[in-house]
């Protein structure tokens, strides 16, 4: 019998496990897919939002401007790639001028801290490439930028640590009272919490037919190469009107740009292919705010789904007694996670859950990045470990030293795109095009998978489909 | 102090430190970051290598060979990735066996090599699977790792790689389905569309492209277009075609991120460093050849240009600097670069050498090279290809005194 199990892997079942095993609990996450974080969470623009944006007085409000704050402390100790750079919200005429005083006036309210208004000049002054028709913008100097499957990787990894029991590979089907059923087994909870992000009301359907219509959305992006960094300094958004929500251009943490997302309801929410239509329109609307911005420096392209919902606001309530539901968590779910991992303590241990902190508990995390360190550090290190020497990734100068130590931690990677988001093998220009041959044979050496069988991502998504000679 | 560092060990750093010593440079080393010299040459078990350079019909490591066998007085460090050069030739690099090191050099020759475009650099819509790969990735995973990266495949580019990948997934048992070229025109070698293409009879379809991949976990099927004058896909011209997987041979890029971290300035049009006639780059002492200048189709044109950088640097190296007035090549009608890009007459001997690609197919014109409006030199050709890097050698006794050069394509009159 488990105290408390927490179905989906993605950011914010990953904080409420790494907020949970900090208690005398016995916790376990299933998550469907073979990893930590490869729904919304690894397709998203990777912003923590510093709180302007949501209803005043609303949970979203809440959970946004405190998930940030703990944003800032967290990354420190869990070693997770973030850089506070603030965000513009940039007005283009007299209508968004409005808008960006509306905006301020709800982040006051909210509590967000540094909250200034811009005039065109200021503007400029902070975007130099920001377009002439930029009129005035609402500068958020908490907002920040983060590697998010890093941050829902470090929750879960120190929650495995603290004793988190981690079911990779295993799709829930059903929930009855205090029961669990997955496709392997069934499993008993005093309490089970679900985060089950576009698949919330699925999950809750299980226990109750949800009162929440999911309306998962669509938004594609493209990931420019570095040699575009530096064309934004900050998050740049445009002002939601009319027309829409608008694009984002922005610098991501691992020194690339991110431009995107545009807004497109599905019907299938597993569907999170680009479009011609979707591509076209984020390139045209993000020239708007960013004229000069190169798009052929473009490495990748990618789509993420948003649970959203009829309700604005984030939908986190009891649906029985040991169903507690985390629906519609869309952005700002990122920014918000471990604000909401700390709520969902909060109304566990209201409906009487018996929560003690353990004495001794690991709150750290480290992670060896060889660009990093100095020239000492280095050749110290490979000194101790040769194959932080070689080279794998020539384009994130990743090491196989780096790739190996992915296989010790405590959730180990399945598959190449796993070794990347680990240590970012892969991420660069040329896309794994040099360096995947080689990351599958070290995925091959240090699991003994054969290589026929090592995955690109998914189950089923195999590299070397044709087989040996 | 080291004379000369070369940095790769593919066909032109090969070429350029044999050349380097030759030329009198009594320390050179070449920095390798592969475990073996030879560079992308390893894998290209094809023939046809060599044909000018060595009047045979060589395969790709039987080419690189016969310069390996050369390197004698030539230290060679592999399994070491240079991670910067600075513009006072400091080469930083780390390998397992030295760790971090730091050298200096009296010359510099860059000769990383190029790249293959992606998916992403031409933003193909679709899902992500797997089974998407550039044709230089399939080649390595079958080459030398022995492994089929899929069945049933059709090829995006008509690049010269992904010709050659055609035939070799053929030959190993799979279909190919389809060659799909955005232009009207192939970008490969006509020999390479006749013998793995044709002899196959694998269809090419010229001015297509693929609309969509489709595939949750692997490739499933493509969809694909017609495309107008415009390169944009014609509504209803759509039609798919089930694969396990696509290749990508749509493009090289030249890998000048050492070259940028140098400060050495960039020609956005080859996407390699600006070069002088001895393929010094604007940066004094540090000199470039081979793929990372500009893309070559042929590897005989890399190790001619290659030697050329090579006995600069040792020149270079044992205290002899290139100098006198500069004349700029610019690119007129037609022509979408040249290399190089800035001639020094008094370095040049009797003839300066231009090499450059043709931005259309071409049926007899004449190549010329006119100081303003006056013809210095004109040079007819039946046929000109994007996919055939064309040369022409000007006596320089006929520049005069000219401070620009212009090379166009024109009519014959």
């Amino acid at each position: 019998m488990f105290d408390v199990i927490i179905i989906g892997g993605g950011v914010i079942g990953s904080a409420a496990a790494y907020e949970l095993t900090k208690y005398n609990l016995r916790v376990a996450l299933f998550e469907k897919e073979n990893d930590i974080a490869t729904g919304t969470t690894k397709a998203n623009s990777a912003i923590i939002h510093a709180g302007y944006d949501p209803v005043p007085g609303s949970l979203t409000a809440r959970l946004n401007v405190r998930g940030n704050e703990l944003a800032h402390e967290i990354c420190k100790k869990l070693d997770v790639p973030f850089k506070e750079t603030g965000s513009v919200v940039c007005a283009f005429g007299e209508e968004d001028d409005a808008t960006v005083k509306k905006l301020y006036e709800r982040g006051v309210q909210n509590g967000v801290p540094g909250l200034r208004i811009l005039n065109k000049e200021e503007l400029r002054a902070l975007e130099p490439n920001i377009s002439e028709d930029a009129t005035s913008a609402l500068y958020a100097p908490t907002a920040g930028v983060i590697s998010p499957w890093e941050y829902a990787l470090a929750f879960a990894e120190t929650a495995v640590v603290n004793g988190l029991e981690l079911h990779l590979c295993e799709k829930v089907t059903d929930i009855k009272e205090n029961t669990v059923v997955t496709e392997k087994g069934e499993y008993g909870a005093k309490y089970i919490v679900a985060a089950a992000g576009v698949n919330c009301a699925e999950v809750e359907g299980y226990v109750k037919e949800p009162d929440f219509v999911l309306k998962a959305n669509k938004g594609e992006y493209f990931l420019l190469d570095k040699s575009a960094f530096g064309i934004v300094n900050t998050v740049v958004f445009q002002c939601p009107n009319k027309n829409g929500k608008g694009v984002l251009i922005s610098p991501t943490v691992h020194g690339n740009i991110i431009v995107g997302p545009n807004a497109e309801g599905v019907s299938d929410k597993t569907d999170i292919s680009t479009t011609a239509q979707g591509l076209d329109f984020v390139r045209n609307a993000a020239y708007k705010s960013v004229p000069s911005l190169n798009l052929s420096a473009n490495i990748r392209n990618f789509a993420g789904m948003r649970a959203n919902t009829n309700e604005e606001d984030f939908i986190i309530r009891f649906v029985s007694p040991q169903f507690l539901s985390l629906a519609g968590i869309k952005s700002p779910g990122l920014a918000s996670a471990p604000a909401i991992a700390e709520y969902v303590c909060e109304l566990l241990k209201d409906a009487g859950l018996e929560m003690s902190k353990k004495e001794t508990y690991t709150d750290s995390r480290s992670v060896i990045r060889f660009k990093e360190l100095t020239a000492e550090e280095k050749n110290a290190l490979i000194k101790k470990d040769p194959a932080y020497g070689r080279v794998v990734c020539r384009c994130e100068i990743i090491t196989e030293g780096e790739i190996n130590a992915t296989f010790k931690t405590p959730i180990p990677p399945v598959s190449i795109d796993g070794v990347k988001r680990r240590c970012n093998a892969g991420m660069g220009r040329c896309q794994g095009g040099f360096c995947a041959p080689r990351v599958l044979d070290i995925i091959h050496k240090n699991t003994g998978i054969p290589k026929e069988k090592i995955l690109k991502d998914k189950e089923g998504s195999y590299v070397l489909s044709g087989g040996a000679l | 102090m080291i004379d000369v560092i070369v940095i790769g060990g593919g066909p032109a750093g090969l070429a350029a430190a044999v050349s380097a010593r030759d030329n009198g440079a009594e320390k050179v080393l070449i920095i390798e970051r592969d475990t073996c010299l030879g560079g992308i040459l390893n894998q290209c078990i094809h023939n046809g290598f060599g044909l000018h350079r060595f009047k045979e019909e060589l395969s790709g490591p039987e080419y690189a060979s016969r310069y390996v066998e050369q390197l004698e007085n030539i230290e060679v460090l592999t399994d070491t990735m240079v991670l910067e050069v600075t513009p006072q030739r400091v080469v930083r690099a780390v390998s397992r066996e030295n760790g971090y090191i730091e050298l200096e050099a009296k010359a510099i020759v860059l000769a990383m090599g190029c790249r293959e475009r992606t998916r992403g650099a031409i933003s193909i819509p679709g899902d992500r699977p797997a089974g998407v790969y550039t044709a230089g990735a399939a080649q390595r995973y079958l080459n030398i790792e022995g492994y089929m990266v899929g069945k049933n495949a059709v090829i995006l580019g008509s690049g010269d790689i992904g010709l050659i990948m055609a035939r070799r997934m053929t030959l190993e048992g799979a279909k190919v389905h389809a060659c799909v070229e955005l232009m009207p025109y192939s970008g490969g070698l006509t020999r390479n569309i006749v013998q793995c293409l044709n002899d196959f009879d694998i269809p090419l379809y010229l001015a297509h492209t693929i609309t969509r991949i489709h595939g949750k976990n692997r490739v499933e099927g493509v969809t694909i277009a017609k495309v107008g004058p415009d390169r944009k896909p014609i509504a209803g011209t759509e039609f798919d075609i089930e694969c396990d997987t696509v290749l990508l041979s749509v493009g090289l890029i030249p890998e000048n991120e050492l070259t940028r971290g140098a400060g050495i300035p960039i020609d956005r049009r080859t996407n390699g460093a600006f070069v002088y006639e001895n393929m010094e780059t604007l940066s004094e002492g540090i000199f470039a050849c081979g793929n990372v200048v500009h893309v070559h189709d042929l590897v005989d044109y890399v190790s001619a240009e290659s030697e050329r950088a090579g006995a600069a640097a040792a020149k270079y190296a044992l205290g002899s600097k290139a100098a006198g007035r500069v004349i700029t090549v610019e690119n007129g009608e037609g022509v979408s670069y040249t290399v190089p890009q800035y001639i020094r007459p008094e370095n040049c001997g009797k003839t300066a050498s231009l090499f450059f690609r043709v931005r259309n197919v071409y049926r007899n014109v004449r190549i010329t090279v006119r100081n303003g409006e006056k013809l210095v030199a004109s040079f007819n050709r039946e046929h000109m290809a994007p996919g055939e890097m064309e040369s022409i050698v000007i006596p320089v006794s006929l520049v005069g005194d000219a401070e620009k050069l212009t090379v166009s394509i024109e009519e014959v009159k």
